[in-house]
């Protein structure tokens, strides 16, 4: 019943344009793809390292791994915790229809209608009740098959009390051209607590559209790492995280690195709907050639003795690159605590006079201070995850 | 004539925002020699500093640069440290997101010289400040200390201080005077010494523990006055810098 209803309001939604970012035609795009015969290779393989994936799943308690439609891998290794095919847990699972489009909106936009008209594929992954998962969970999305539109539909629950890190990784061949749309839904439970950390290495010739809804509950918390090496076509995000009980928490962290003709659109909401509950969205932009980059950041206080702070920083390093900060903060209560800072400019010319006089030519500086600038505190997550953060902002500084 | 200076200034000209801060500065500081540079707030001791480094903020109208015999005027600023220059920044900028033994061990690798980082930190009590980001939230005598800490690192041979006593508690200022003399070869018998140093400093406490060869003060964007270090602090403490301008206008009408 609730199905067909869904499924009705995506039909009519197919035409909807996204409320920001640019349009798309989306019947450009093949929506069938051939079932890899051989497995990863090559440089899909290089590129979904690149973005995190341990091909050994040595120190993970989990692995989903799929390729344009297909699920390769899909594989727990932690007990209490559950990793397996969107497809096969909807199967499996009844109960997950109440978390189905429920973060969501089915009707969002013509993505979104897609993502459920023709889905193919996507991950579930649940860590149960009072279960903390040590190692990370990492799931990886790859585009092989060019001119394809791969639409995921991904759903974490972390139950009561349960922990659980999360690392994704999103790539493509260099070559490639297409569109990748991506729903995730994620619910983190009372005294819950979920970091997601994702990288993506896109190519110059791809669309994204992830279209994210996360509910937090009581005690609970959820931390968002974004990291982008690569240029995109087009990108256009901004996650939705409802703080639905007292004291939860929620840090959302991006780190774009925009070069080519990149178009990124890209930014953070967090609902502040129950007392004591708290949010942080940080956000550095470096853009440089002819990327444009708009950073946007809502935090909205709907109740009393809540907090909120927004930090956008942004770095140009040409002159026909554009970073436009979009900071928003809204009160409809009184006892709330609200605050934002934006900067947007080039490096100092003071610190790289500074590092010059440590002998670093204006190259080597520029990189040290952008590999700095990009430095985000990532606190709270397992070491290896910092480690792997590190690695690909490395990677990120040199390329820039 | 080849000229034994290590470093020399020869009637420059100096401005910053468009304003002439120097006006012929003539000044010549031979291998292993420490000059001391006085001179009231805005006399133009740091403006002096950036234009002997090469910092793009200023610009020098006239007159030469002369470091190791080669004209360097024109030179990059990272060109002139590898000549062997260094510098320690009177206000250091914040490196955000760069951690101190970061940035040191990379400047070790650049210079492709094996040195141990924490052993030159704890020579200067900085051993606990490796993890920190540069001059983020550092204390006035914290951020001195580190500045000596990169220069030790550096071993440049010509130093240029600017004011890195300021701030600095009397503990401390034996370790900033330590690390200085370690810089300038101090262990080293006089006439070996090649290492050399221009040193801004407003007191005189810092002279009691390194041995300066020359003073010089500065005064309305020239040199008003050098001589012994001891004999012109002297006359700076009793007379302050106003007889120094004095001294200056007979030098010119003369
Ligand atoms: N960017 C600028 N634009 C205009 N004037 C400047 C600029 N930078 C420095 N000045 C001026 O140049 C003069 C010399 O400054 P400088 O910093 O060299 O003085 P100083 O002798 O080092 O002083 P202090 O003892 O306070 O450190 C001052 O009057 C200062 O205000
Ligand atoms: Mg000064």
């Amino acid at each position: 019943m609730r199905l067909e209803e869904l499924r009705r309001k995506a039909r009519e939604a197919l035409a909807k344009p996204p409320a920001v970012g640019p349009d798309l035609d989306v019947s450009t795009f093949r929506l069938e793809a051939e079932k890899p015969r051989e497995g990863l290779g090559g440089e899909v393989l290089e590129r979904a390292r690149m973005v995190g994936l341990e091909p050994s799943e040595r120190d993970r308690a989990g692995t989903y791994l799929q390729l344009d439609h297909y699920a390769l891998i899909e594989k727990a290794a932690a007990g209490g915790l559950e990793v397996m095919s969107i497809s096969k847990a909807l199967e499996s699972y009844d109960w997950l229809a109440d978390y189905y489009w429920r973060a969501v909106g089915v009707d969002s936009d013509k993505f979104t209608a897609l993502a459920e008209l023709k889905r193919t594929e996507g991950y579930f992954m649940r860590a149960k009740r009072g279960v903390k998962v040590d190692f990370p969970v990492q799931a990886c999305l790859l585009i092989k098959t060019p001119k394809i539109a791969q639409n995921v539909h991904n759903i974490i629950v972390v139950e009561e009390d349960a922990e659980l890190h999360v690392i994704t990784g999103c790539a493509t061949s260099k070559a490639a051209e297409g569109l990748h749309i991506g729903v995730s839904e994620f619910y983190v439970k009372r005294g819950g607590r979920l970091t997601f950390t994702m990288i993506h290495g896109w190519s110059e010739g791809i669309d994204v559209r992830p279209r994210t809804g996360v509910v937090v509950e009581e005690d609970a918390s959820f931390t968002n790492i974004y990291v982008n090496l690569n240029p995109v076509k087009t990108f256009q995000s901004m996650p939705r995280v409802l703080l639905q009980g007292r004291n939860a928490k929620a840090n959302l962290t991006s780190v774009i690195a925009a070069s080519g003709k990149s178009f990124f659109d890209v930014g953070g909401a967090v609902y502040l709907k129950a007392e004591e509950t708290g949010a942080e969205i940080v956000s550095r932009v470096v853009a440089k050639d002819e990327a444009e980059v708009v950073s946007r950041g809502l935090i909205a206080a709907e109740r009393d003795r809540v907090k909120g702070h927004l930090e956008c920083r942004g770095i140009i390093l040409s002159p026909t690159s554009a970073v436009v900060a979009i900071p928003e903060l809204e009160a409809r209560a009184r006892d709330v605590e609200l605050s934002h800072e934006a900067a947007v400019g080039r490096i100092a010319e003071e610190e790289i006079y500074y590092l010059a006089t440590r002998g670093f030519s204006e190259e080597e500086a520029t990189s040290i201070i952008i590999r700095g600038f990009m430095d985000v505190d990532v606190k709270g997550l397992p070491p290896m995850l910092v480690a792997q953060i590190r690695r690909a902002l490395d990677l990120t500084a040199k390329s820039l | 004539m080849i000229s034994m200076a290590l470093l020399e200034l020869v009637d420059l000209h100096v401005e910053v925002g468009g304003r002439e801060i120097l006006r012929g500065i003539n000044l010549a500081v031979n291998h292993g020699e420490i000059h001391v540079l006085f001179g009231p707030n805005g006399s133009g001791k740091s403006t002096l500093i950036n234009a002997i480094a090469g910092n793009p903020m200023v610009r020098v109208t006239r007159g030469k640069i002369i470091f190791k015999g080669k004209d360097v005027t024109g030179l990059p600023t990272y060109e002139r440290v590898k000549m062997g220059l260094g510098v320690a920044f009177q206000h250091p900028p914040k490196i955000r997101g760069v951690r101190l033994g970061e940035l040191l061990q990379k400047m070790a690798s650049k210079l492709a010289k094996e040195r141990d980082v924490a052993k030159v930190a704890s020579a200067v009590n900085m051993q606990g400040y490796l993890d920190r980001e540069v001059n983020v939230g550092f204390s006035g005598g914290e951020m001195k200390r580190s500045e000596l800490l990169q220069l030790l690192v550096q071993s440049p041979d010509f130093v240029l201080l600017d004011e890195p006593d300021s701030g600095v508690d009397i503990e401390n200022l034996a370790v900033v005077a330590n690390a200085i003399n370690q810089l300038c070869e101090a262990n080293v018998k006089p006439s070996m010494r090649v290492k050399s140093a221009l040193l801004v400093t407003h007191m005189g406490h810092m002279l009691k523990y390194i041995s300066a060869d020359r003073a010089h003060v500065l005064f309305n964007g020239k040199i008003a006055c050098s001589g012994r270090p001891d004999e012109i602090l002297k006359q700076i403490m009793e007379h302050g810098f106003e007889r120094c301008a004095e001294c200056l206008q007979k030098r010119e009408e003369a």
